[in-house]
């Protein structure tokens, strides 16, 4: 799914990312820790790819991303379902229309997904607040907001930075456990967060492993949870 | 990044959703291109009123001369017979008929009143001629009237109408350049309010992209946004400015002089243009303005 090998990224003259070197097979599930300014954010660009690495070589599905034209990046972050943590909505339009956003600049046809629409707002409990507009929900409806718009076009990875970073307890552990379904059905999960609560949560529920990024190089950390 | 032009104004409409509804070069677009339209009608009015009285001066005025004849009172009556019957041999002459004393009085009395001594007052004999299209051989009249009449002068007007006819020439150029500088300051408003409309809307291009969105479908957006308000700010300029023009008095450029604004005929096609050369400008500026703004922003 994911290859990385000796991947490096710089701003400038300062190196964020140095030598990273990991692969993250299609259908597993990975929290990636570390400190503030550790490059977790940058990592998250580069497997959106927002970001394409300075050094070093990324492959996202099978495909070498430095190679890729403007089009075909365009087709791969269709396949990519991304979070935020400040979740990027578009403040004009209500929350039904922001998850169907994929679709309108996919050029589907919204009236054919509107089943589609409804289960995804029910699956995130956010029926009764689809004519909203995102500066009327909360954070945790944002974030539930966010994870239905990131998987509306059926993605084969969803990527979240920091998605439980403005909730409290209860809301994130609702988050995990849509994440949790989202990989049992073979979607692959890369989560930021430097909540180790909520990476010890996951235990017993789906196999995942623990990605810690310090002084700019990845390593596994502990067991696989 | 190419799509059919007419998509902006007819097609995708859902691509317009992507774009909030107000911002700061939401009315700067419309009521720029509103003022521009507004000066560019008013400017295509003056201009095509010059360009009749201009085509006044040159053809209607250029089919008509005057002889002068200044005699004493029998050889006055002597030369007009005879010019008169020149003027019947000669070809190219339409018609040639003498000015009468009633007629002359009443184009001096602006400068002397109504009170003229008309029967002290030396008059000369006017002979108001009307040519063809073809013209006269000016230099055989004009020996034929020293051999028969030798106080008769022939004046082809040209003395008056040269100055008016190069004004005029003037006033039209002046009149495009004018138009031309609209449609230029219309093209950088443009510019200027596509690119403060993509700056300001970082966050959603970059949302937007992160969700899959190409640049034409981005810059589309922008594209139709812009192009629809200052098309309806065009019309709306355009409609405001026919109506002041229809306002003016009318008097027809058979007097000779710049009276009126009012269209003729197909002179209303001309500001409905306004609109749709405004919509096009707009299109081809905020396309290119969204082009380079799009590919500067990786």
């Amino acid at each position: 799914m994911i290859l990385l090998e000796n991947a490096g990224f710089s701003y400038g003259s300062r190196a964020i990312l140095k030598n990273v070197t990991q692969e993250l097979a299609t259908g597993s599930f990975h929290f990636l820790t570390g400190p503030s300014g550790a490059g977790k954010t940058t990592l998250l660009k580069m497997c959106y790819l927002s970001l394409i690495p300075d050094s070093g070589k990324l492959e996202i599905f099978g495909q070498d991303v430095t190679a890729l034209s403007r089009e075909q990046i365009t087709q791969m972050r269709r396949r990519i379902g991304v979070v935020h943590q400040d979740c990027q909505f578009l403040n004009h339009l209500t929350v039904r229309q922001n998850i169907a956003l994929p679709l309108l600049v996919a050029g589907k046809n919204i009236e054919d997904s509107m089943e589609n629409l409804e289960d995804l707002l029910s699956w995130v409990d956010m029926s009764h607040r689809a004519d909203a507009f995102p500066e009327e929900i909360s954070g945790g409806e944002r974030q539930r907001l966010a994870l239905a718009r990131a998987v509306i076009m059926d993605p084969d990875m969803i990527v979240a930075d920091e998605p439980t970073g403005n909730v409290d307890w209860e809301m994130g552990q609702r988050l995990l456990t849509l994440l949790v379904e989202l990989n049992k059905m073979g979607k692959t999960i890369l989560l930021a967060t430097h909540d180790l609560n909520l990476i010890r949560s996951i235990k017993g529920r789906v196999p995942a492993s623990v990605l810690r990024l310090k002084g700019g190089n990845l390593n596994m950390a502990g067991a696989q949870l | 990044m190419s799509w059919n032009p007419l998509s902006v104004l007819f097609g995708d409409s859902a691509s317009d959703q992507v774009v909030p509804p107000k911002g700061n070069a939401a009315w700067l677009t419309g009521l720029a291109s509103g003022a521009m339209a507004f000066i560019a009608v008013f400017a295509l009015s003056l201009s095509l009123a010059v360009g009749r009285l201009a085509d006044f001066w040159a053809l209607d005025l250029a089919r008509t001369a005057t002889v002068r004849i200044v005699a004493e009172n029998d050889a006055l009556n002597t030369q007009t017979a005879a010019v008169l019957q020149i003027l019947r041999t000669i070809p190219g002459v339409e018609n040639a008929e003498v000015v009468d004393k009633d007629t002359q009085l009443s184009l001096l009395e602006p400068w002397l009143g109504s009170a003229i001594p008309a029967d002290t007052l030396p008059l000369p004999r006017l002979i108001d001629i009307r040519l063809s299209k073809a013209g006269i051989d000016i230099e055989s009249l004009q020996l034929r009237l020293s051999a028969e009449a030798p106080d008769a002068t022939y004046d082809d007007h040209s003395y008056w109408r040269q100055p008016v006819l190069e004004a005029s020439e003037r006033l039209r150029l002046m009149v495009a350049v004018s138009l031309a500088l609209t449609a230029l300051i219309t093209v950088i408003i443009v510019v200027l309010s596509a690119h403060n409309a993509l700056a300001s809307n970082q966050g959603i291009i970059r949302t937007l992209r992160l969700l899959g969105a190409r640049d034409t479908y981005i810059a589309r957006a922008f594209v139709r946004r812009i192009t629809l308000r200052a098309t309806i700010g065009a019309i709306l300029g355009m409609a405001l400015s026919m109506v002041a023009v229809l306002s003016f008095p009318t008097q027809p450029e058979a007097d000779g002089l710049l009276s009126g604004l009012s269209l003729r005929g197909t002179d209303w096609i001309y500001p409905l243009l306004v609109p749709l050369m405004v919509s096009i400008s707009a299109f081809i500026a905020s396309r290119l303005a969204a082009r380079y703004h799009l590919h500067s922003v990786t």
